[in-house]
């Protein structure tokens, strides 16, 4: 009876979970699909305190009361701009919760437990831990660098693939003796830490910008850890949802690695940006740049009907959105019209900047994806560029020979005017030349962004 | 046993890749920390490996997963309801109603 009873609010919480996903298809019905999904998992855990299992709730008490102690601030004081490594972290966590898991269910079954086990239930508890450490380690490093208590440029050295690939095979090799003899405590512990270290390696070498992919990346190995706890335990609700977050984490990845034009495998072993400046880039500095006052700017701005604005990375380290949403306020309050262009790789995760615009009180109808507004570039009288550089280089159209060609780009140099908000003439992450800074109709505005628009605001308001 | 896991498995990947296709652009951040709340699920193994006593080596490697489990559960439903309520419509027209 008691087993039907937890069944069935497993059951029941892996169809509100699908429910809650699909609610986030519409941000109007997304809260109300998240509040089923969290009920869900009320469920969830209500139904397994009943499980015939557990002998002993003091340590499940204290896990759960720590975990909330530690849980509330992880959502309810971390800024947005923060966001990205908050999502390091706590993928992080979840693949170290699926990784224990499996080890203490390997350490119950050959410490003092009956000592053996199926093969296929071992190739799943192999795989679980595996993955898991790998993305514990791996999420920690992004986190690192997301953070910048490491560097966020690529680290590279001479035959880091090779390093990469022979610990992957050591630790395949591992996995395949785990199979063939469980009982081989050695290779499961060297397993959990081939895999650790190889975590480790795998996202040193990827920069900054790439971490969009790289975090979409690690929450599908989050999701098939959990997955293959399931199929460990044969737990069907682990399944499901190990099935979901990775199925998520695996599409996002791909959309992500679409929207820079470049495949998995380049993300994962190119090491974008680490080299020295190519010629290009040398010679790309004594171009012209028009640089612009804010005067100018701001009088451009005030008259303008239609205007686009730009976000990027750049706005994010600025904390500019507030002072964005002003100046647009002022522009539309003047007659014009304000929308804004948001890259599916703008910022450090997938739909950052949504976030911190939609946090500054820009109602969501006015942000617009890379397809939905590109077309209405040549009827705009100016496109405001804040902190975003690779996103609008039109050498992603024109110059088969640069590292972004084919790179699918916001296309702000084919606007009327073009101002960008820049702190000085340094090249992108790609650490390209801009074509678009030295275009004619392009005027550069030096300085921090969120300064420059806060005079902007002033200027616009005496315009 | 194992084929039928293999079938939840196909199916709810299948599921899930169909719904997110439909979450935009818009929304990807709060799609990614509510899978990432949903992923907290491992509560439920790591409660059973923390309360059945196979001795103390699996109750606390069981604990510490309870642990981070909870914490992705609270943080992440927390975190993602915050992200939610700030997306909103434009409400300029209802502003001007009210005045």
């Amino acid at each position: 009876m008691r087993e039907y009873i937890t069944q069935g609010t497993y059951l029941a919480a892996a169809v509100l979970f699908i429910l809650g996903l699909r609610g986030l298809t519409h941000p109007d019905g997304a809260r109300r699909g998240m509040q089923y999904a969290a009920f869900g998992m009320l469920a969830a855990i209500c139904g397994t305190l009943i499980n015939f299992q557990i002998l002993d709730y003091r340590w499940i008490a204290a896990g759960l009361l720590l975990g909330t102690v530690i849980g509330y601030p992880l959502g309810m004081w971390v800024p947005t701009t923060a966001l990205p490594q908050r999502i390091a972290i706590s993928l992080s966590f979840g693949a170290l919760a699926a990784t224990l898991v499996g080890v203490s269910e390997y350490y119950s079954v050959f410490h003092g437990g009956e000592g053996t086990i199926a093969a296929s239930r071992m190739a799943a508890l192999g795989f679980e831990v595996l993955l898991g450490s790998l993305t514990v380690t791996g999420a920690l490093m992004a986190f690192g660098k997301l953070q910048e208590l490491l560097p966020s440029h690529p680290v590279t050295y001479r035959g880091q693939n090779l390093v990469n690939f022979v610990l992957f095979i050591t630790a395949l090799g591992l996995f395949t003796a785990c199979i063939v003899n469980p009982a081989n405590t050695a290779a499961f512990y060297g397993m959990i830490a081939v895999a650790a270290i190889l975590g480790v390696l795998m996202v040193i070498p990827i920069g900054g910008a790439d971490m969009p992919v790289v975090v979409a990346l690690l929450n599908s190995y989050c999701g098939l850890a959990a997955a293959a706890t399931g199929f460990a335990l044969g737990n069907s609700i682990l399944i499901i949802c190990g099935a979901l977050d990775g199925a998520s984490g695996f599409l996002l990845s791909i959309l992500m690695s679409k929207a820079m034009n470049r495949s998995f495998a380049n993300v994962l072993f190119g090491a974008f940006g680490g080299g020295p400046p190519s010629d290009a880039a040398a010679s790309g500095s004594a171009l012209p740049v028009h640089a612009i006052s804010v005067e100018d700017a701001a009088i451009q701005l005030a008259y303008a009907q239609r205007v686009i604005i730009i976000p990027g990375y750049g706005m994010a380290v600025a904390q500019a959105q507030h002072a964005v949403r002003e100046l647009a306020e002022l522009i539309e309050k003047r007659g014009g019209e304000v929308k804004y262009a948001v890259h599916p790789v703008a910022g450090r995760m997938p739909g950052h900047m949504n976030v911190l615009l939609a946090e500054a009180n820009v109602p969501y109808d006015r942000l617009f994806d890379m397809d939905e507004i590109n077309g209405e570039f040549p009827q705009t009288d100016v496109a405001l560029v804040i902190g975003a550089n690779d996103v609008v280089n039109p050498a992603a159209r024109s110059d088969p020979s640069s590292p972004i060609y084919g790179m699918p780009i916001l296309d702000a140099d084919r606007a009327k005017h073009c101002i960008v908000l820049k702190r000085g003439m340094a090249a992108g992450f790609a650490g390209i030349e801009n074509a678009l800074f030295h275009a004619p109709a392009t005027s550069m505005l030096f300085g921090d962004a969120k300064a420059s628009l806060v005079k902007l605001v002033s200027e616009v308001k005496n315009a | 046993m194992l084929i039928l896991e293999l079938y939840i498995f196909v199916l709810a990947g299948f599921v899930g890749f169909m719904v997110i296709t439909k979450v935009p652009p818009l929304l990807h951040t709060p799609l990614m920390s509510a899978t990432n709340a949903i992923s907290g699920i491992s509560v439920v193994g790591s409660m059973v490996a923390a309360g059945a006593k196979h001795g103390n080596v699996a109750t606390i490697l069981g604990f510490i997963a309870v642990v981070c489990a909870t914490t992705n559960i609270v943080g992440g439903f927390l975190i993602t309801d915050r992200i939610l309520k700030m997306f909103r419509r434009d409400d300029r027209k209802t502003a001007v109603a009210k005045h």
